[in-house]
């Protein structure tokens, strides 16, 4: 582990996994949706639905999605602050099959009306993994930049992703490629060294079969609220 | 890659003739490819985050739960009285480490020391060793990258979490980390730094996860207490010059095997332990109505 992982982070307590994990989830929730959610319906499993009102797991997921780091200390009254800026926000318990234990699915609409489904869970030390994403498995963290391309399932659309990427001087560190079904619908998330040029990303949101794009830059500063 | 043992840490020190804490800013400076200052910086940033997380303490606090808060408040106006049995300087520290559970249960920032659980250990120790003996903030943030090179090793080769390992895991390594910091504080030597983090882990060994209800109150905020008042112990025993029978690394190694034998009861599923127990199963029982 390295230094940081030892000492650190710095957070509003009480614990790293249920509250500040749970911070991390609704903050690249709200990353990935591109924009302030307007509602969020979430549901916790195993431990998060067990000692998440102590732990204050709840709040912590708000103050994520309201853009709040760990180390806000305005996380204890996020569910104020969510009402008070009109955000919309669910709990309910659900039993998920083979998730970890601490983990989350959040379902966001933000004011314009797109939508987003994301399962994660927070892994311990503040350190979190998404694991759905629109109902498809993944599995990356957060910690890199990520392109997430939604595609029709047919021929090319690697290709254009990865010759866009070498063009722009852009190095991939990983590639994971999923799919529902043959020839159905599909998901490539690419973990990269630099950040993408954001022409780039709108360049492939608008390529035939491309359904969505959605991308985390990991130095973009969130500004603190709505 | 960070260093897996006691024993190599001391021996890069000694081969290139500086600090430990300077091996492990190299180390960290290699290891995540950046600069001196970067590293640096970060780690300032840590130690005013833990002086400004204990200076933000308020008494008035009470956690959600209800459990844990004022705990700190009631020490401090004991040790105004003037009668404590450990003295001035322990009772500060036992105040302190008070002061940081008791923050983190009430949804305070602090600084996770290996983890939130445990945050009270290092800052309760550093915090007072810093004003008993006039210590610059240059000095307690090299003491903090020796406390993190100590944790490193003890992740590398067992844990520092109490669901993987107990509390063992968290306070045992939080306690451990301490005593090898204010020993380089007091310039004892490396070997002496090795012989504080084994004795305060070796104390600790054994100690389970039972957290009451599942939460991070009941035993966790008291446990920062005890964490912190052996990691003083452990550093003044270390720099009289008293040896570990066992070396550092074997003690982790020993921590990791009671870890693996713990029983999943006692490593914080609240399934075991004070958490089983009658007034623990009545908290618990109460909350869930509540909550
Ligand atoms: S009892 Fe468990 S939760 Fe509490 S401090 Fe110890 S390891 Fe952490």
């Amino acid at each position: 582990m390295n230094l940081y992982d030892i000492l650190g982070p710095v957070m509003v307590g009480p614990s790293s996994s249920h509250t500040a994990g749970a911070v991390k989830i609704g903050l690249i929730t709200r990353r990935l949706l591109g924009d302030a959610p307007a509602k969020a319906d979430i549901a916790l499993a195993g431990s998060f639905a067990a000692t998440g009102k102590g732990h204050g797991t709840d709040r912590a997921l708000a103050a994520g999605l309201l853009g709040m780091q760990p180390d806000d200390t305005r996380i204890p009254n996020s569910l104020e602050l969510a009402r008070e800026q009109g955000m919309e926000v669910h709990f309910q318990e659900v039993q998920l099959k083979d998730a970890h234990p601490n983990t989350a699915l959040l379902h966001v609409t933000a004011a314009g009306g797109r939508e987003l489904e994301l399962q994660a869970s927070s892994l311990g030390g503040g350190r979190i993994m998404v694991n759905k994403l629109d109902g498809i498995d993944v599995n990356f963290t957060g910690e890199s930049h990520t392109l997430i391309v939604h595609n029709l399932d047919q021929p090319g659309h690697v290709a254009e992703v990865t010759s866009m990427l070498s063009h722009k001087s852009v190095n991939i560190a990983t590639m994971q490629l999923y799919r529902n079904k043959r020839g159905g619908y599909a998901v490539m998330v690419l973990e990269t060294d630099q950040p993408i040029p954001e022409d780039s990303i709108a360049w492939l949101s608008h390529l035939e079969g491309v359904i969505k794009v959605t991308y985390l830059n990991t130095m973009q500063e969130d500004e603190h609220g709505l | 890659m960070a260093f897996e043992s006691m024993e190599e840490w001391l021996k890069c020190s000694q081969d290139k003739n500086i600090s430990a804490a300077e091996a492990v800013i190299l180390e960290d400076m290699s290891d995540r490819g950046v600069s001196r200052e970067e590293t640096w910086a970060r780690m300032s940033a840590m130690w005013n985050a833990m002086k400004s997380s204990e200076q933000d303490y308020d008494r008035a606090l009470r956690s959600h739960s209800g459990l844990v808060g004022g705990a700190a408040g009631q020490m401090e106006d004991y040790l105004k009285a003037g009668h404590s049995i450990c003295g001035d300087v322990m009772g500060k520290v036992i105040m302190r480490a008070l002061r940081l559970g008791e923050s983190n249960a009430c949804m305070k920032r602090i600084v996770a020391a290996p983890t939130a659980g445990a945050c009270g250990v290092l800052p309760a120790v550093l915090v007072t060793a810093a004003e008993q003996d006039g210590l610059s903030d240059e000095q307690m943030t090299e003491a903090l990258f020796t406390a993190a090179g100590i944790g490193q090793i003890i992740a590398a080769r067992a844990y520092i979490a109490g669901a993987m390992g107990g509390c063992q895991a968290e306070i045992g390594s939080a306690s451990s980390m301490a005593a090898g910091a204010l020993v380089c504080l007091r310039d004892g030597s490396p070997e002496q730094m090795a012989d504080a983090a084994a004795i305060a882990m070796k104390n600790l060994l054994g100690l389970v996860c039972d957290p009451v209800a599942g939460l991070v109150e009941v035993p966790c905020v008291k446990r920062n207490v005890i964490g912190a008042v052996n990691a003083m112990a452990a550093a003044d025993m270390a720099l009289a010059g008293i040896h570990s029978t066992i070396p550092a690394d074997q003690v982790f190694d020993a921590m990791k095997e009671v870890g693996d034998q713990m029983s999943s009861a006692l490593r914080e599923t609240a399934e075991g332990g004070l958490a089983a127990t009658a007034t623990g199963r009545a908290v618990s029982e109460r909350l869930k109505s509540s909550l």
